[in-house]
């Protein structure tokens, strides 16, 4: 790999130079690319899967269609090691990430993984995790519920689609930790395989209330059946003006769920050019961001060296959280 | 009617030349996926959905493309039940239990197309069922708490001893055994490590395809490896198709089962945590106790036991598209899959479905009325060329299905792995058959081991740890109720069996069942 350190000046130059660097992207064409899903066929790593291979398609930034391929395990564990241990020089692959990849390398689920293993691509999109209560819920508000729950923590079980110590228990531990309660594992969280199902726990009155992401809940707002109390976001949605966030509530938490890529470390450089270029193009195009619109999430964008300072920061924020609360050492 | 003119229109949809040519091919490419051992519907869906986008098509005629294909594989499964004693895929395992006898009877012809009326049976009433109330079950849905979940899988356990009568204390050691394999893998509740020994592929237990695949196929060629060694040639030919239809006095018998095991597989389908499988074994093990108090039919070659699991099951897979599609809460895998085409396709499934996208479901539920046509029509000419299969050489079979089975479990998860775990599980198969150990509790354990404990801990959590809740409420009541009636009274009935074992000869009831 003689060219390999001209090919990094050339291509430091294009960025520096903000030149659209079409002409060394197209140094690279990928050839049978693969997406891997880290989940079943239906679930969240999924969608980014499916979404961006019919994306990038239409868009004519491929040839090929991109192949997509489930691989479940270990919460994405299973996908990690298999590209960091058998595909680490694979040019053509990308694979699904989002805010619990990053929690899950904080909190050491991956085993022996860490920040460096992989290349992180780009985040595209980003949405707020909220608080919902069934309609008929006595919590008008965020303060009515934190209220109860300080009052008496088992009052209130919150549900969510995640096991215990994952980030849609992190949110209202740390909604708690805002108001004023001392221990927050005493947080009443009630663990459900998936949000669909964990919202079935709030409309059959299993639980009080339900922890998650804003989109898995806005079907059920529309139709009348939940109501958000809280949304943990910096400011209202522009689209929701009616909901309240946590934060004009009393309590400074804000929770973002974000959705991007990874790939292998060790693939080349031009590839690494051509996929952000990939990205940055599906991101930049009106149909992307429509619908994105449609399913409830903002556009976020992150590339390059913005990207991994993103990661690092969100893996170094979970660390200290679940310090915090107790779940790592 | 409402509803009525709402159908119409769905079938003014579903109606065109391309739709019922999309709806032809899903269905002889599910049966096909179906049948395969490994290949199941999940699967065979998510293969198929990259061919949906490539050919470019709306969002109807993809979903009645990949519906036909889930549909077509619930047909599909029971054929290898049938003739190979592989159940093609989970909820076919219980057609195993009665129609591979029928096979070795020669009865394969009429226990296939027995199975594919059945199918139709308890698809079209799944599929009338959901046209008509399914707003009103997702109420029912809705009842269904956490502990009422775990007392339904107790029930399931608890009839257990219906199914495999000959000793009682090997199929509570087969179940135990498959509940201690379900423990393996993440807890789901904690995300800790339980028997993993830090092995990644574990990490999300054992699927329980695999086990299927290497209890039921693998165990087989091995037997069959046991027993002709030293190159004598299978038996081959000697195997008699008979008549390819049921003659109808038998089909009037079935009649009462169909019925029932309609309504119990469907309402298995509606519940989210329950689905196919769970119909598939209810409908068997109740028909069993109501038919064949005595166990001298069941498990022996009884048409009504073929008949039982299919309308068992393909009622499910026609409820499980309740929830699916009213609450976007998928009761199956599968279903799953199906729930990912609508969200692609920028369609969100969920309590507002109904009113915002009406033509999206009325044109899929009358797309799936066209295909369970279809399945019928396409089976039943069908029969006589699957049961040809019988007729090959077991020398030239058994390579086959080892094959199949070894492609089929790497195409899950493409790893060596799971395939070198596929083969544990076939010697663990073959040393369990010299024992004797029935292995349907072991899958049932398997399968139902990891949604019993969630939902148990998932009750005890929101009662801080108060038993009190597995109890407390009405529909809990009932269905203990159902689980101690349907545990207890096969142990009384066996005894006045044997009691009358001298008094009363059965033969009126053989001679019926032959």
């Amino acid at each position: 790999m003689q060219f390999k350190h001209n090919l990094v000046a050339a291509a430091a130059l294009a960025i520096a130079s903000f030149a659209p660097s079409v002409g060394l992207a197209q140094d690279f064409e990928p050839e049978n690319p693969q997406c891997i899903a880290p989940s079943n066929p239906g679930g969240g790593w999924d969608f980014i899967c499916r979404t961006t291979a019919r994306f990038l398609f239409d868009l004519g930034v491929m040839d090929d269609t991109m192949q997509v391929t489930n691989m479940t395990g270990g919460g994405g564990g299973v996908a990690f090691a298999h590209v960091t241990k058998e595909r680490n020089d694979d040019n053509n692959l990308i694979v699904a990430a989002s805010m619990s990849t990053s929690a899950r390398i904080a909190q050491g689920i991956y085993k022996g993984a860490s920040f460096d293993d992989v290349h992180w691509l780009a985040t595209f999109g980003a949405e707020y995790g909220a608080i919902a209560v069934a309609a008929n819920s006595e919590f008008q508000t965020l303060n009515d519920m934190m209220d109860a729950i300080l009052e008496n923590p088992k009052s209130v079980g919150i549900a969510g689609g995640s096991s215990v110590g994952s980030y849609d228990h992190i949110k209202p531990m740390l909604l708690a930790q805002a108001a004023g309660m001392e221990d927050v594992t005493q947080v009443k969280y009630v663990s459900y395989s998936g949000g669909g199902e964990a919202m079935t726990g709030l409309l059959s009155g299993s639980v009080q209330a339900v922890s998650g992401d804003f989109s898995e809940m806005l079907g059920f707002v529309e139709s009348g059946d939940i109501r958000i109390i809280g949304i943990l976001a910096p400011e209202r949605l522009k689209n929701f003006p009616d909901i309240a966030t946590a934060k004009e509530q009393g309590y400074d938490v804000i929770g973002a769920n974000w959705r991007g890529l990874y790939m292998p470390q060790g693939a080349s450089d031009e590839a690494k050019e051509f996929w952000k270029q990939a990205i940055m193009t599906m991101a930049e195009s009106d149909d992307f961001k429509a619908a994105l619109e449609a399913a409830a999430i903002e556009p976020f964008n992150n590339f390059g060296d913005d990207m991994n300072a993103f990661v690092q920061g969100t893996i170094d924020d979970v660390t200290k959280l679940s310090k915090e609360i107790g779940i790592i050492k | 009617m409402e509803t009525l003119s709402s159908l119409a229109d769905g079938f003014a949809i579903a109606l065109t030349f391309e739709n019922l040519l999309l709806a032809l091919l899903g269905c002889f490419l599910g049966t096909l996926m179906g049948a395969l051992p490994g290949l199941g519907p999940a699967n065979g869906v998510a293969i198929l959905i990259p061919i949906a986008f490539s050919l470019g098509l709306g969002p109807t005629p993809s979903l009645i493309l990949l519906t036909s294909v889930y549909y077509g594989a619930m047909y599909g499964g029971r054929i290898s039940s049938i003739l190979l004693n592989i159940p093609g895929d989970e909820p076919a395992m219980m057609t195993c239990l009665d129609g591979y006898p029928m096979a070795q009877q020669g009865k394969a012809g009429e226990a296939l197309s027995l199975s594919g009326i059945a199918s139709f049976v308890g698809a079209f009433f799944a599929t009338c069922g959901l046209v008509l109330l399914a707003p009103q079950l997702v109420k029912i849905a809705l009842l269904f708490g956490p502990a009422e979940y775990f007392v339904l899988f107790t029930l399931a356990f608890a009839t257990l001893g219906g199914i495999s009568s000959t000793n009682q204390a090997k199929s509570a050691f087969a179940a135990a055994f498959g509940l201690g394999i379900a423990m393996i893998g993440s807890d789901s509740q904690t995300g800790s490590q339980r028997f993993t020994f830090d092995e990644i592929h574990l990490f999300d237990g054992i699927d329980f395809l695999i086990a299927i695949v290497g209890l039921f196929a693998l165990s087989e060629v091995f037997i069959f490896l046991e027993k002709h060694r030293g190159g004598s040639v299978g038996h081959s030919g000697d195997m008699k198709i008979g008549r390819l239809l049921p003659n109808l006095s038998v089909l009037k018998r079935c009649i009462p089962t169909m019925g029932r095991s309609s309504v119990i597989g469907f309402i298995s389908g509606v519940l989210p945590g329950a689905g196919a499988s769970l119909g598939s074994f209810l409908s068997y093990s109740l028909e069993k106790q109501t038919v064949d108090r005595e166990g001298k039919t069941f498990g022996k070659g009884d048409p009504r036991g073929v008949v039982a699991p299919e309308v068992g099951n393909n009622a499910a897979s026609g409820g499980a598209l309740v929830p699916m599609l009213a609450l976007g809460v998928p009761g199956s895998g599968t279903t799953a899959v199906l729930l990912a085409v609508l969200l692609q396709l920028n369609i969100t499934p969920g309590p507002l479905l109904f009113q915002k996208n009406p033509d999206v479901v009325w044109g899929l539920i009358a797309a799936l009325f066209i295909a369970n046509f279809m399945l019928l029509a396409l089976n039943i000419p069908l029969v006589g060329l699957f049961t040809r299969v019988l007729l090959v050489p077991t020398r030239i079979l058994m390579p086959v299905v080892a094959m199949v089975s070894f492609v089929g479990i790497y195409s899950i998860t493409g790893s060596t792995f799971d395939v070198m775990l596929m083969v544990g599980f076939g010697i663990l198969g073959w040393v369990l058959r010299k024992l004797d150990v029935p292995l349907v509790p072991i899958i049932l354990g398997i399968l139902l081991g990891n949604e019993m404990e969630v939902n148990l801990r998932r009750a005890l959590t929101i009662s801080d740890g108060d038993w009190g809740i597995l109890v407390g409420s009405p529909l809990v009541l009932i269905l203990w109720a159902v689980a101690i009636i349907g545990f207890v009274l096969p142990i009384f009935l066996s005894r006045r069996v044997k009691r009358n074992m001298e008094a009363a000869r059965p033969s009126e009831e053989i001679a019926a069942g032959d």
